[in-house]
């Protein structure tokens, strides 16, 4: 095994995931902080620029690990993937800058007005804010996604004379078909984490008897916003992205289904994976749904993994395969979830039913989960390649940085990381214990704890 | 076009220095300026809406350096490999630091905060300045354009170096003192009082130790460069520059005595302006220099295709304009002294 390229993997792989956990909270909870301002500034109800409020703490709190954990990403690239960087800088190099330029600017002016400027402006201008926050932070994730997609299928490039790309269509780039596809899937993705973990506290305030009134407030909203997201991160985001793979990765496909000969294909729903005898062991199946979802006829011949030369499959099918079925299994009790807690909440009985509250209050970690997994199906599903069809690997790494030197600042992060994991975790168990009407770190909370000390 | 995207990134580069180097600088200093909770309060506030901001100046920075120069982005940041990742762990200790300082009401976890933000700024400022070092100095770039530099060899500057050798830790403690100049200037502006009058008596005593390590440092960096001085020689109105220079520091000095706050932070920037300025003059077209100079990294042999650099011309002059104006509503919302009665900042309250 050639580990210098593994540890050079396994470094990246551990700091995106890590950061990706805050970025997909402080993204799926925006949409629903302006909601929630947004009723209270309709209804002029207090309740809800209240319960604003307190998820503008977690947001804050989640917003400033995911800007620390974000600086390494960029830099990441040149470190450890130098050779990828000088083959493919002239091209995602773009977007990389681009979401400097306009988004980081744009939420570092905003954050600190929408966090702590409420009482120095009108709730009109307070609105705005919360606005350029939520707008900033979904442009971000479009620029990521968009460099994203450029790897997993790379388009408006030429090649230059001393074989790296260039850009060659500035728009092709923006708007590469893989990638706008994989942003609403994303982003509805990171609205599912918002939703589910808004309800969650509310759940937990409601099961605790504490803070009761918005405890309903947080899981009316979380459910609604979660019933939207969950639909439509399966019903055309995910679909759309199956799409893409069948056009455009279709060995990759056939991968994550486990799918190895050439037929009609099932819709493996349990099952291992066997690459020695290319099949599913204990397998539990959907007889031609998978035919019917990538032609929309159910008995469509699908392509199987066996049709690819293996220098062109993923390089850990098992793996795939799983991150895959984990994504969609999770993304179906999703919607399951929230379509009963919606039922409920419309027969006004959802505050009552403690089982489900029970159900919404565990259920937190779960979308955390599908995202993560979803991100690795995309990542793992792309190798062998670094960009797909273009450049391997196995050619993309620093050949400069031995694997020790990797070894010793992975080490590093590693640790770095339960630091930071452990002080997240305190801080936001502290805002919820205190729960929303705290007034901690904003003006009367300052005086009122001045006098307490004093 | 190439010499255009040369001195966009040359000014994004000094930008990113001037503010984020304030705040360094006061960090390098809140432990040693601020003496009470009141006062270590003031001074994080000072900061902190926008050293966030300010930060981002490095990032764009980065980005723009990667899609014009991708071999520069690779060679170097591959050959620096452990010192960057060292600084990225400072970074994010210090913006932990800054930000969840006040979030709790205890003296232990302010004191904890007060330290890591300190620490890790002081820390920054010392690999700055040793960055620099080793751009100036040369790195030994191969045939193959890649290069990998150990923490240290021998401390001495030859055909192997170290990130850290004699000439590169002088340029760290000269970035230092500088950005703590800087950032004593900026408290000056920031504050009144007792921490102002600290902060100003700090501005005093630094800057004529500045002044002698930048002479020093000239005189180390021509030792080390012959021929540093082509451009210069080429080019007669660049020694204007170091003139300039040591003009903008005795001009701290003098503005800071007689308490002119403002005027003396500006020209405590215009310094380091110059002082890359400077750098930056006697480097083009090369910009990474190796030890064998015919593997020089240069504007020709490292710069993309022309469609991209005009494309991205466009959107970031564009980007550009709309960020400079966020920085101005941003400074004139949190203009004037900081005081903790006005609960404006969040950060300190």
């Amino acid at each position: 095994m050639d580990s210098a390229v593994l540890i050079h993997r396994l470094h990246f792989a551990f700091t995106v995931t890590f950061h990706y956990l805050f970025p997909q909270l402080t993204m799926g909870l925006a949409p629903l902080v302006v909601a929630l301002k947004t009723i209270g500034l309709w209804k002029n109800d207090e309740r809800y620029n209240q319960a604003a409020r307190f998820w503008a703490k977690i947001f804050g709190i989640s917003f400033v690990f995911g800007v620390v954990t974000g600086i390494p990403m960029e830099f990441q690239f040149g470190t450890n993937w130098s050779h990828f960087s000088k083959f493919a800088g002239g091209v995602i190099g773009q977007t990389l800058a681009m979401e400097g330029t306009f988004a980081f600017f744009l939420e570092s002016a905003f954050l600190g007005l929408f966090l702590f400027g409420e009482h120095r402006m009108s709730k009109i201008a307070h609105w705005w804010t919360a606005f350029a926050v939520f707008f900033g932070s979904w442009l971000s994730g479009y620029f990521i996604v968009a460099t994203d997609a450029w790897m997993q299928h790379p388009v408006a490039y030429s090649t230059t004379a001393d074989g790296s790309v260039t850009l060659s269509s500035f728009w092709g780039l923006l708007l590469n078909p893989w990638a706008l596809w994989q942003y609403a899937h994303n982003m509805a993705g990171a609205a599912v984490t918002g939703a589910f973990v808004m309800a969650a506290v509310g759940a937990y305030y409601l099961l605790g008897d504490k803070h009761a009134e918005q405890g309903k407030i947080f899981v009316k909203v979380g459910v609604i916003g979660g019933i939207l997201s969950s639909l439509l991160v399966i019903g055309p985001t995910g679909d759309g992205q199956g799409h893409n793979l069948a056009d455009y990765q279709p060995a990759t496909l056939a991968a994550m289904e486990a799918h190895f000969d050439t037929k009609t294909a099932d819709l493996v729903i349990l099952g291992q994976p066997n690459v020695e005898t290319k099949s599913i062991d204990n397998p539990l199946v959907v007889p031609h749904a998978l035919s019917f979802l990538v032609n929309r006829d159910w008995n469509a011949k699908v392509r199987g993994l066996s049709s690819f030369p293996e220098s062109e499959w993923p390089t850990n099918i098992s793996l795939l395969y799983y991150a895959y079925h984990i994504m969609v299994g999770l993304g179906t009790i999703f919607m399951a979830v929230m379509l009963i807690s919606g039922i409920q909440l419309w027969r006004k009985k959802l505050y009552e039913t403690k089982w489900l509250l029970w159900v919404l209050m565990l259920s937190f970690p779960l979308p955390y989960i599908a995202n993560t997994a979803g991100w690795m199906t995309a990542e793992i599903g792309r190798q062998p390649y670094l960009v797909y069809g273009v450049l391997r690997t196995i050619d993309g790494f620093s050949k400069s940085v031995s694997a020790a030197n990797v070894w010793f600042t992975l080490l590093g992060f590693m640790g770095m990381y339960t630091v930071l994991a452990i002080l997240f975790l305190f801080l936001v168990q502290r805002e919820i214990a205190h729960g929303p009407g705290h007034v901690e770190g904003t003006v009367a909370g300052t005086e009122a704890d001045a006098a307490g000390r004093n | 076009m190439g010499f255009l995207w040369f001195a966009i990134i040359s000014v994004m580069l000094t930008v990113y220095v001037i503010l984020d180097g304030f705040d360094l600088g006061a960090g390098a200093l809140h432990l040693f300026l601020g003496r009470t909770d009141a006062q270590r309060r003031k001074i994080i506030k000072s900061v902190g809406p926008v050293w966030d901001g300010n930060e981002v100046w490095l990032l764009a920075t980065g980005g723009v350096l990667y899609f014009v120069f991708p071999q520069l982005y690779a060679s170097s940041f591959s050959g620096f490999y452990l010192p960057l990742m060292m600084v990225l762990w400072l970074l994010m200790l210090r913006a932990i630091g800054v930000e969840f300082r006040t979030h709790i009401n205890d003296g232990i976890w302010a004191s904890f905060f007060d330290g890591i933000f300190s620490l890790g700024s002081l820390l920054l400022a010392v690999f700055y300045g040793a960055a620099l070092g080793n751009v100036v100095r040369g790195v030994p770039l191969g045939p193959d354009h890649y290069f990998f530099l150990p923490l240290w060899t021998n401390w001495n500057v030859g055909p192997h170096p170290g990130v850290l050798d004699w000439y590169t830790v002088l340029s760290g403690v000269i970035a230092l003192v500088a950005l703590c100049v800087h950032g004593a200037n900026y408290i000056a502006v920031k504050t009144d009082g007792e921490l102002n009058e600290r902060a100003r008596k700090t501005s005093l005593v630094l800057t004529p130790v500045l002044l002698l390590l930048t002479l020093v440092s000239l005189f180390a960096t021509l030792s080390i460069h012959p021929n540093l001085l082509a451009n210069y020689n080429a080019l007669p109105i660049g020694y204007a520059i170091p003139v300039l220079v040591f003009a903008s520091l005795i001009a701290v000095f003098v503005f800071q005595r007689a308490r002119k706050e403002v005027a003396a932070f500006v020209s405590g920037a215009l310094y380091l302006a110059f002082m890359l300025v400077g750098a930056v003059y006697s480097l083009y077209p090369v910009i990474l220099p190796s030890i064998d100079p015919q593997y020089n990294l240069t504007i020709q042999n490292s710069i993309t295709a022309s469609y991209a650099l005009q494309v991205g011309l466009r959107w970031w002059t564009f980007g550009i304009v709309i960020a400079i104006g966020y920085f101005i509503f941003v400074y004139r919302m949190f203009r004037g002294k900081v005081t903790l009665e006005d609960h404006g900042g969040g950060y300190g309250d």
